[in-house]
């Protein structure tokens, strides 16, 4: 027994002794796709830079989507590997500033990337370095039943007033005209940022998530005034805090309800549930303050070398050929999302045109409030969302309560 | 060295019978000591300290317990456990009702008991899960029930008034199990002599119970009583699965309150986490000294 004991023990050293040689020429990257089309697509990515080069053998690491929010700063300081998924924007901040993620600028000026992918530069750029290369973003809007839209003779609505009158029309004929859950909170927040940035414009999406605007400011209240319009007739779904984004595709899908202010990952699982293209539609948010420039979301995706990598030489080589122009057109493809680089061809799929059309006019891209805003602000931010949307008389306490969130969060 | 090792066996021979205990309490002493007390020391340290888990900490005296008396969430959250504590402690009166009714010899009665256990076993998730789909107001069987009688269901655990209530009422279903288990093997204990003489003596009914049965089960509903209280401060898992403190943060307790804002996704508030901790903890102190100082008092009184 003792003997079979230590030979276990003597073989789990080896194997850690050769897994510790092995490390020279392997490249450790942590993702968090878990998702089908996410996996493929990286399985792809990988397959392509090991035939690339040849002396680097990849190791990757397959967290679970929100798993992996939790896993990341723990194996940042721990162990971390040689490169690392992750978001743009405010979401990067607190490993940029605790000094986790490498300045990656070299690659960037190296490979071109501040030409070709200047739309997305400005978020992954922290005190005028670049932390990280995007791969992927998509837009968000409004998706909508073209066939109720027909139906009950409702054209595409461009401004606010239009909008009101299609949401009036339908809820008069039975049917919601928005759905949402709200049960994770952000979905509250997509709905939020719009009529921001409808409302307002970029400047003051960006001046409010950076805390240099209260929340009881004139307006934002505003912003709140037009969101009531849609609220108070009820032209939400009813119980949308008890419904995840998923549970509350359902409706739509069976034509209870006809839009949803949402992210173009929404349109896979709408497909699968049967929608065809000729059912289901995409439409700008409409405007809302005529003459300001229209600004979009766009969240980004990224991956960044962590500052305690290894190998960070290889994953220099990984990030420059995960940013190039012919791998960002194949994973976007996979992924039906658009590619960062601008040289990229879009995938044939009349959601991903519109939204590169929509984003190449884009007046500014905001990566979405949770990503903007810090953590604990986004948090009560989205909380107050969600409690607008069931008890909207509660406006003004609301309002007050966030401001002295704000106040703590940017002192 | 020869020297040496003679006064040590003699010493060793000497103290023999002090040490042995202490050498055969020494590696629960030691985990106990590594897992339960430092990480208490520890959470109080760390409660004076505005802290991210990634930057250096930053020493803030006592600003985080100041910014607890201010805030909003705290004092719902320490409503909500108040209300938990109140209507968890059903469970030990119903647990007994069920004890006593299945506290008979008739055909099968092992299967009934069983049953009636089962809630206990199957994990608190799958409860919250389970329950979760109860109150689901689109599918939910609550919803069917309602739809029968032409009603539309409140949809529980999306309104801020009733969402305490229904974890609660989740909750309920394993801890009745629990304190029936526990009511069902003191009753095993009730001594028959007294039942006879009490039955002698007229006593029936609630009578009995109240007088004969009841003081005797006096272990099992302390003990009862202390579970539930527990589990009620530490009900976690349940807003976890069924709610993840929501909506808005109505149906959160201390418990998950310290979990958000020390660990989850836009946490991170290491410091503030640890004070939250720390009330807790001293709230969870009152029972547990009180436990602790009543099991000293019985073992003194050798009873």
């Amino acid at each position: 027994m003792l003997k079979h004991i230590r030979k276990t023990v003597a073989a789990a050293a080896v194997t850690t002794l050769l897994g510790a040689q092995a490390m020279a020429g392997e490249l450790v990257i942590n993702y968090d796709g878990s998702d089908p089309a996410p996996k493929e697509a990286f399985a792809m990515v990988i397959e392509k830079f090991e035939a690339a080069n040849p002396d680097i053998t990849v190791k990757w690491n397959l967290f679970d989507h929100e798993g992996y929010k939790t896993s990341i700063r723990n194996f940042l300081t721990a162990d971390a590997p040689d490169v690392a998924a992750w978001y743009a924007g405010n979401r990067m901040a607190p490993f940029v500033n605790a000094g986790l993620f490498e300045d990656v600028s070299d690659v960037w000026a190296e490979n071109g990337l501040d030409e070709a992918m200047a739309s997305t530069a400005p978020s992954m750029t922290i005190d005028g370095k670049k932390w990280g290369v995007p791969y992927t973003y998509y837009q968000w809007g409004i998706y909508y039943r073209k066939d109720i839209f027909a139906d009950k003779g409702i054209e595409v609505p461009t401004n606010w007033e239009e909008f009101l009158a299609a949401c009036a029309t339908l809820k008069e004929a039975g049917i919601t005209p928005i759905t949402i859950g709200t049960k994770y909170l952000w979905t509250a927040a997509g709905v939020f940022d719009y009529l921001n940035l409808r409302t307002n414009g970029y400047e003051v999406h960006n001046d409010l998530t950076a805390g240099k605007i209260a929340y009881t400011d004139e307006r934002i209240v505003a912003v709140f005034e037009k969101w009531a319009e849609l609220v108070e007739p009820g032209y939400f779904i009813e119980d949308h805090a008890a419904f995840s984004w998923q549970e509350a595709l359902a409706p739509m899908v069976q034509g209870e309800a006809a839009m949803y202010v949402m992210g173009n990952f929404a349109v896979a699982p709408l497909r699968e549930a049967g929608l065809t293209d000729d059912q289901l539609g995409f439409m700008q948010f409409p405007e809302i303050t005529p003459g300001i420039p229209m600004a979009e979301e766009a969240p980004t995706d990224t991956f960044h070398i962590p500052a305690n990598a290894k190998n960070k030489e290889d994953a220099k080589k990984f990030l420059a050929f995960l940013a190039s122009a012919e791998i960002q057109t194949e994973v976007n493809k996979i992924l039906g999302q658009l590619p960062a680089n601008k040289n990229a061809e879009v995938a044939d799929d009349p959601f991903i045109t519109a939204g590169f059309e929509l984003l190449s006019n884009a007046a500014g891209l905001a990566q979405f409030y949770d990503r903007d805003a810090p953590a604990e602000m986004a948090k009560a931010g989205m909380e107050g969302f969600q409690e607008f949307m069931i008890k909207p008389e509660r406006r003004d306490e609301i309002l007050k309560r966030l401001d002295k969130v704000q106040e703590k969060v940017y002192e | 060295m020869s020297v040496d090792s003679t006064i040590e066996q003699s010493y060793w021979k000497k103290n023999k019978l002090k040490i042995a205990p202490w050498l055969f309490l020494a590696p629960g002493l030691l985990m106990f000591l590594l897992y339960v007390i430092a990480p208490i020391f520890q959470s109080i340290w760390v409660s004076f300290y505005e802290w991210d888990g990634l930057s250096p900490k930053k020493f803030i005296g006592l600003a985080n317990y100041q910014e607890l008396i201010d805030d909003r969430d705290f004092y719902r959250s320490l409503k909500n456990n108040v209300i938990w504590l109140v209507l968890y402690m059903l469970a030990v009166p119903i647990g007994l009702f069920i004890a006593l009714f299945l506290n008979q010899n008739v055909w099968g009665i092992r299967i009934y008991k069983s049953l009636f256990f089962f809630p206990f076993v199957i994990s608190q998730v799958v409860v919250g899960l389970v329950f979760a789909w109860f109150y689901d107001p689109s599918n939910g069987i609550l919803a069917l029930i309602f739809s029968i009688w032409g009603g539309r269901p409140p949809a529980i655990l999306a309104d801020e008034d009733y969402v305490t209530y229904g974890i609660i009422a989740a909750g309920l279903w394993p801890q009745i199990a629990y304190c029936m288990i526990l009511f069902l093997t003191g009753l095993n204990n009730v001594s028959p002599d007294q039942v006879e003489a009490g039955r002698l003596d007229g006593a029936k009914g609630w009578r009995m119970l109240w007088h004969v049965i009841l003081p005797q089960l006096r272990p099992a509903t302390f003990i009862a009583v202390v579970v539930t209280i527990i589990g009620a401060l530490r009900s976690f898992d349940l807003v976890s699965i069924m709610t993840q403190g929501g909506p808005y943060g109505s149906s959160r307790v201390l418990a998950y309150y310290m979990y958000e804002t020390a660990l989850s996704e836009y946490g991170y508030r290491m410091g503030y986490g640890a004070a939250i901790a720390v009330v807790l903890f001293l709230i969870m102190m009152v029972y547990i000294s009180f436990f602790l100082w009543r099991m000293y008092r019985q073992e003194k009184s050798g009873g």
